[in-house]
Formats: C-alpha cells, structure tokens, sequence
C-alpha cells in the first residue's frame, strides 16, 4: 500500500458528484420545509422611516414576517472574530437585520417565510419600505476625510482600526542612494463560487436542537458564534457543511442570513430554506480586497534593498466580517518584504468603514497583495537602477543557508530555497533567448512583456497562541480522529471542512501509507459538527499542512497501540514489533506476522488484550503546529498587447511552485490552475464596481466579468519539494499560492510590454480601453513605435 | 396561480407534474421530479450549470419555462451514466480532473457533450471557445479541456452515439 503519498490519484469524491449524486444544500428537501427570502437595501445609506408589511401579510402562502425591530433583543448582534490588538479597533454593531438605518446596497431589512419558493419572492414585492437617503461614503480614502459622511455616527472620520508594524525612520528612505514609490489600487473583486450561499434550519421542539446545513468553510465557528447569536448551547447546534460549491474565502464568514434562518425555524418549529440568488449574493455576502496601498522601497544603486516603507488603506465595508480586520493587517502588513532580507520595513494600516458590502478574506487573504506590492516594487526598483529583474530578486533573495529565516517583521519562514524554482521557472521559460526576441519584436512595433512574480505566502494557520496574539478570537490547531472498525475498514473524522479541494483523496492516500490499507478502505467524515467533535475548518491553505498533520499524529497512535496487541499476540515485545506496509512481525522471524485486519478485529473484539490495553482501536489527535508554513516559487508571465485594440493576450504562463511535500501531483496542479486563474481574473478583467453614491454596478455575471475558458493559455507547472519542518508530512499549503503569485506576474508582464511608452503602473482590471489609451497618450512622443 | 400539467421523458422514464406556468425548466427538473444533479448559478442565464438536453440539443434550463418543453425528451446530468458505468464524459473528468468542488460540472459536462455533437475531433483552442456558455471558477479550465479533449478521444473508440444515456 504504500507509495500513495506523491502519487498522482484520480479523487474518490468523482464519481458521486459527477453522477449527479452530490448532496448540496438547495439539494435539501424536509417534510413541512418553508422557504425564506430577504427584502435588502436598494440604498447605500438610508434612514428607515416606516416598513408597511400589510398587504404581504395577506398574500397567499405567507407564514411569517419579521422586521429589524421586530428581532431586536431576540437575535444578538453579528461579531467580527478578528480583533486586532493594538489597532484602537472599533467594532460597530452588526444586527441581523437593519433595524432603523440600512448602511450597504444589500442590507438585510426584511426576513419573509412563506409555503413555495416562487411564493415568498411574490411577497418581497408587496412591503413597502420608506428610506430617507443619507449622504454616503463609498471610498476609503475620501470616507477618512474630515466632515466625510459617518457611516456609523460615533466611530470618527470611519476610522474601524489603525495598525502598525515595524519601524522605518525618515532618514532610512530620505537618504538611500535610491528610492522608487509608487501607489497601487488593489480593486475590490467578488469570490463568485458558483453555488451561492445557502442556509436550511431545522428544529426539534422535543429536544430543543437545532440543526443548520449552511454553505460554511469552517462548521464549528459557526456553531461557536451563532449559539451566542441566538442564545443556544454549542451542545444543542448543529451545524452541517453538506457539499459546498466552491468558497474561496466567501464562505468563511458568519453571516447574519444564517442567524436569521435558525432563528425562524426556532421560531416557527418548521424547517426553512434560504438559497441565495446571485444578485443577492453579488451584494450581500463578503467581497475581497479593496485596498489602496502606498509603497517607499529604499536601496542601493548597486541593487540591495534596504529598507521597505507601506501604507494600507483598507475599505473593510459596512461592518467588520468574521476575518475582515486581519487581512489587511496581519496578513498582509507582517508579509511586505515578500521573499527578499531588507532589513528594514514598516506597515501602517488604515481599516476604513464605508457604505458598501463588507470585505473579508478572498482566496490568498493579505498576501496577493502583499505579494502585488513587493514584486511590482522590485521590477520598478530594477529598472530605476538599470538592473535585470531577474539579477534583482536574486540579490534580495532571502539565503538557503539562512533559514529559517526571520524577515524584517519578525515572521519566521520555515524553510526555503528561493534560487530552486527560479531557475527551473526560467529554464522552462528559456528567459536569455526571449528577451533577445522581446528586443526584435519592439523594434518591429510589437508589444511584448515578460513578468516574474517570485512569492512567498504565509498559510498553514497556524499556532494557536499567535493567533490569540494577534487578536483572532479561537484556536487554529486541528482535530482528527481514526476509527478502525472490527473489519480493518478505517472512518477518519477531521475538523477541516473541504468545499472542492479533494480532502478525502489526499488525507487518504497519508492514511493509506500510513496504515498499510488500501485507499478504498477510508472513508472521512468532515463538516458535522455533531460527528466532528472540534476543528477550525478550511481556509488560509491549512488543511494539509494542520488538519493533515494531525491526521498523521492519530494514525502513529493507530500503530502503537495496534503494536502492543500484536506483540502479545505474537508473545514478544513491543520492542521487537516491526509495522510494515499493513503487517505486524517480529524482526528476524519469517512467518511470526499479524495483518492489520486481524489486529483491528482482536482490538474490537477485545477477548485477548495485553493487560493495561483498553478495548478498541480509535484515535484522536489534536495537532497544534508551532509555526505557519510558507510555500514559495516564481511565476512568470509572457504577454503580448495589442496595439491597435489594447487586447492583451497572455503566450505563456509557467508557474513552479514548492508547496513542500505534494502529496498528489494532480489534485495540486488543479489548485494551482485554479488559484492562477483567480489571480489573472483580477489583474485582467474582475472588479467590482460602486457608482459614487454608493450603488452596485456589477451585481450579476452580465456586468461582472468572469474569467471563461477562452481568456487562458495552457499554464505550464511543476514543482521543486522543498520539506517544511511543521508538520510530519513535510507539506505546505497549496490553495492559495495561484492566485498570490499570479497578479504580480500578469501586472509586471504588461507594464513590461509597455515600457516604450514609458508606463511604470497600470491599474488594475487590464481593459482593453484603460490599455489603448496608454498606448493612445503615451506613444505620441515616443519614436520607437 | 392555476396549475398546469407538464409531461415530459426524462432519462428515459416518463414524467409528470403540476406546475405554476411560470416555473423555469431548472426549477421542474430539481424540485418538481426531484432531479438535483442539475444546479443553479447565476440566475441571468451566463454560467450553464443548469445545461440539460433538451430533444438533442443542449439547453441552459433556466432559459426555458416548464411548460414550453411538454411532450420533450430531456436527458440530465442523472440520464449520463452510473457510478458502475460512467458515460465517457464521465469517466473523462474523473481521469483528467475536470471538476474540484463539482457544482458548475454536470452543466459543464452538458455543454462539452453539445460541443462534441458538432465536432468530434475539436482542438484545445475550439474546446475553450466552445465552452463559451459556462462559468467554472474552481479548475482554471485547463484540467476541463484535457477532459473534453480525452473524452472525444473515448467516445471515439467506443462509437459512444454522443448524448445517449445509458
């Protein structure tokens, strides 16, 4: 059996959702179920003078209405579970729905119950609600400005938090030989799973349980903090995660839908249903990004940086989401010196609340714009000093010999060997030969560019007593628990909670090498929080790196307990025990063997234990790791743009990554396209977009681009295995490091393409428009073109 | 609202239910014969999670009332293969990795069978562009068009009638 770790395996997970036997929340039908719907604010900022619900009261099938007031005192307010310390943090209050001021396009203003699906949207049609607009502010850095509209009337110039990081003094980038600024617009983007979100609740008035099926990443916070919402013990909520239609992020947070839905059913002592429509969503669950960031890299003239200087200011919405705050701060301030030593650096953050939807984390979380910044600054800083980007980040590089290898803010980087995919990446790439054609192809008027994005991410969360020191309100260790049934078959219960990523496959094949059992002898249970005792869930990349570590943990105390029964069966020591490949024996002692089936059968059925043995074979593993993981690699992006139109066209895109062990070449390399396509649709063609007073203007598929797959090139990628000392498996996160590359590489490969014109930044999405007229205004005094 | 009876075979089998004659196509599938392979995405008709066959040809469902496909043939996602037997669509995005959270793929793998209909021999090129009408925001696509391309290949080999249940 073993060898299934690092080989490439189709998933387990296929064949039931490619049959049309996946069990995804709107798959949920239950004996008397109601169906919800949420009237929400078509204004930015509005007072509510008066909501007249009597006609839909009268409508057919209308079970039951509730306002914000009606709920007041009954439902508890909706906390943010990331308190930076330090930051003077400012949480205002988030109440399930709105109860005399709607502060976002999308607010929840009105929950309706009725009999049919078709019937309760009928209903929102029928309340009338009288709104007294209130001047807004939709902009963060205008939203900070004194006499700014206040978004919540105490908490001045909307000022949610202010953090810093690090130290850098005046002289540090006055009086370096060099220094390169510049300010980037990180745009807000939507996560876009293409299940929206979904909550059902059940009730059980005999009991007094609640079960809720709801689109979560992490099951168990949600349990935590809606059984404070609405006042019922951790023991009597249930919480299922049934299948998830991709989350990205978008599903981390606890939403105040959720709350409201349990409470109805509570209410109602009926089943309800709420599926999310894809406007709704567009507008009322979390975005991502949106942060406007100002860089000062200081260094040499012969090109070693010294010094890093980066202000944050982040437009976090209307209210602070569950991780909101330590995106732009944590995630992202302790990450700006990316993969170099400078010795020096400093991140000032501005979280700033604005009338829009709240932003969270969206795949990546901080470090794609961590990563953004720092690979922009240092082809910028490159070419200010006429040095090849590529010599550049090679001189920066944190050593080999130096790790672990603590950067300028005090994180340590586990391991890393930053030359290795670099040059693999440009062996793939042939660079020397490329930019010799680059060269020929400008002088024929053509546009080409190449970008490097060489990163490092911080995932794998992570340590519990750092993650209690920067203020994230839980633990982040993980949970896993082996059950060897008496026929040697295995259940596995884990506190990660997948939603596409193919957990089941790759915590298999640990098992599966671990064990010595074939992989279709495992079988997972995730996403229950009545089965699952405790975990943290899935996102930050941390299910291998956390919930695998402790998968493997459980496994070893399978073994040593598996050892002793085997060892007095076989009347020797423990000492003496050898666990092969599923099988117990005596070292030496050809034919002295008992199969893993067997002891799991002895173990079960208890009528020969070694004495001091308990009965059963079932462990559990609670794994907290002593440090993140940072899983590293270049990418590198060849562009070409179209002169005439402003199209952009990506030739080639090669990405080498080293994410530690990988596990299952394949499974990686879909998240790797994945997270890269993620990344390219926000420096290329996603954003979200707010008109000045506040209203959404891409809020369905029609006016928000979604990649398709016509928009890429076939991606080329490999990978060098670079082991991290964290966990056992030696494994880092993989989900993420896609999309925190990818921006950088595409942004650097068209300001590269568009060096005669003498462009150093481009905003992002890369429209065609913006492209042509850059090329419009800036090619007029520049005779090469 | 006056209920309206519809009729329709679906994977074969011959099925009716009263419906509002305002019900979308996806909405019947799902909720009225309970057929819940088939999912919802967008609601404005651009991500094609809720491709179906309608009489041979592929439809996103949400396009169509119930009611305009009385007396139709509709194959979904269900009417492809069984887990024992997978249709070599199927069986393609097993190999290749053509799906990771699976929502978008039953409506992809409908779209990628359209696209075979017309072409058996299609390049990566007319694959991505024949792919067009669906959203997948998991898989990047690429692990999609190596299924397409491995499932012509399969379908070849097998004579596979495209679109056939089995």
């Amino acid at each position: 059996m073993a060898g299934k770790v690092g080989a490439r395996i189709k998933r387990k997970e296929d064949p039931r959702l490619l049959t049309g036997n996946g069990y995804f929340s709107d798959d949920i039908q239950l004996p008397g179920m109601l169906h919800a719907a949420i009237l929400r604010s078509p204004h930015a900022h509005a007072l509510i003078k008066s909501i007249n619900i009597e006609k839909a009261l009268e409508a057919p099938g209308v079970v039951a209405i509730y306002t914000g007031k009606d709920l007041e005192g009954k439902i508890g307010r909706i906390p943010s579970s990331w308190l930076i310390p330090g930051s003077n943090l400012k949480e205002a209050p988030q109440y399930p729905l709105a109860i005399d001021r709607v502060r976002y396009v999308g607010d929840g203003v009105v929950l309706v119950i009725a009999e049919d699906r078709y019937g309760v949207r009928d209903v929102l049609d029928l309340i009338e609600v009288d709104y007294e607009f209130l001047p807004v502010s939709v902009r963060q850095k205008e939203a900070m400005q004194e006499n700014a509209p206040l978004v919540h009337d105490d908490i001045e110039n909307n000022i949610a938090f202010h953090w810093k990081a690090g130290e850098v003094p005046d002289e540090e980038i006055e009086e370096a030989e060099v220094v390169v600024r510049e300010s980037f617009n990180v745009q807000r983007v939507a996560p876009s799973p293409i299940e929206t979100r979904a909550a059902i609740g059940q009730y059980n008035p005999g009991n007094g349980e609640l079960t809720l099926w709801c689109t979560s990443q992490n099951p168990h916070i949600h349990r935590m903090v809606l059984s404070e919402v609405l006042d019922i013990s951790e023991a009597k909520l249930r919480v299922i995660a049934p299948d998830i239609g991709g989350g990205f992020g978008g599903k981390i947070g606890v939403y105040p839908d959720e709350a409201l839905i349990g409470y109805a059913a509570r209410d109602l002592k009926q089943p309800v249903k709420w599926i999310e429509e894809r406007n709704e969503h567009f507008s009322a669950a979390n975005h991502g990004r949106d942060e406007i960031i100002d860089v000062e890299l200081a260094g040499t003239r012969d090109g070693k940086l010294t010094a890093i200087r980066v202000k944050n200011t982040a437009n976090m919405g209307a209210y602070l989401s569950t991780f909101g705050p330590g995106v732009p701060t944590i995630d992202f301030g302790l990450m700006i010196t990316g993969a170099y030593d400078i010795p020096k650096a400093a991140c000032e953050t501005f979280g700033v609340y604005t009338n829009t939807t709240s932003t969270d984390a969206y795949r990546g979380a901080g470090k794609p714009e961590s990563t953004y910044q720092i690979e922009r600054m240092i082809d910028l800083f490159a070419r200010e000093i006429g040095m090849d980007p590529v010599e550049l980040r090679r001189k920066n590089f944190a050593k080999k010999e130096d790790f672990p290898f603590t950067n300028a803010q005090g994180l340590v980087y586990d391991s890393g060997d930053y030359e290795k995919p670099l040059n693999k990446a440009l062996e793939i790439l042939d660079y020397k030969k490329l930019r010799e054609e680059q060269e020929a192809l400008r002088n024929e008027g053509k546009l080409v560019g190449i970008g490097f994005s060489t990163y490092v991410e911080l995932c794998g969360f992570g340590p519990s007593a750092v993650a209690g020191a920067i203020g994230f309100q839980g633990g982040v260790w993980e949970n896993a628990t082996i059950r060897v049934h008496p026929s040697g078959k295995v259940t596995v219960f884990s506190g990660t909670s997948p939603h596409g990523q193919g957990h089941n496959t790759t915590f298999s094949q640990v098992v599966s090498d671990k064990l010595g059992i074939p992989l279709e002898d495992i079988e997972f249970v995730f996403s229950d929080t009545k089965a699952v005792s405790m975990g943290w869930g899935t996102y930050g990349s941390r299910s291998v790196a956390v919930g695998g570590g402790a998968i493997s943990i459980a496994a070893d105390r399978i073994i040593e307990k598996a050892k002793k029964i085997a060892a007095h069966e076989l009347e020797t020591s423990v000492e003496d025990i050898e666990f092969e490949d599923g099988v117990f024996k005596i070292s030496g002692v050809p034919g002295m063997e008992r199969k893993f089936v067997d002891i799991a059968k002895s173990a079960n059925y208890a009528w020969n234990l070694p004495e001091g043995v308990e009965p059963a074979l079932e462990a559990q593993a609670f794994f907290d790791p002593e440090n993140f993981v940072y899983p590293f690699g270049t990418h590198i992006v060849v562009a070409e743009v179209d002169k005439d139109t402003g199209q952009i066209e990506l030739k080639r895109y090669i990405a080498v990554d080293d994410v530690g062990r990988v596990i299952n070449p394949l499974t990686s390399e879909g998240q790797v396209h994945g997270g890269i396509a993620q990344g390219v649709g926000q420096a290329m063609w996603e954003g979200i977009v707010y008109s000045d007073q506040g209203q959404l203007l891409s809020g369905s598929f029609m006016d928000y681009t979604m990649p398709k797959a016509r928009f890429f090139p076939t991606i080329e990628t490999a990978f060098t295995e670079t082991l991290s000392p964290v966990n056992q498996l030696g494994a880092k996160g993989i989900g993420e490091t896609g999309t925190t590359a990818s921006i950088a590489a595409v942004m650097n490969a068209v300001v590269d393409a568009l060096q005669p014109y003498g462009v150093t930044d481009v905003e992002m999405p890369l429209t065609p428009e913006k492209i042509w007229n850059i090329i419009q205004t800036g090619g007029e005094n520049d005779d090469t073109i | 609202m006056e209920e309206v009876n519809v009729t329709v075979t679906i994977n074969g089998k011959k099925r009716s239910a009263k419906v509002e004659p305002r019900m979308l196509l996806t909405h019947f599938i799902r909720d009225s014969l309970s057929l819940t392979g088939t999912h919802i995405g967008c609601d404005t008709s651009q991500c094609g999670s809720c491709s179906v066959m309608v009489d041979g040809h592929v439809v996103k469902s949400c396009t169509l009332l119930a009611v305009q496909v009385d007396g139709s043939e509709i194959i979904t996602v269900e009417g492809l293969g069984t887990v024992q037997n997978l249709h070599p669509m199927q069986k393609a995005f097993w190999e290749e990795h053509g799906l990771q959270c699976g929502y978008c793929t039953p409506g992809v793998m409908m779209a990628a069978i359209g696209l075979l209909q017309e072409n058996l021999e299609p390049s990566d090129e007319e694959i991505r562009e024949g792919l067009e009408g669906v959203i997948c925001r998991c898989t990047g696509y690429q692990f999609i068009v190596s299924a397409v391309k491995h499932a012509a290949a399969l379908m070849a080999e097998e004579k596979q009638v495209v679109g056939e249940g089995r």
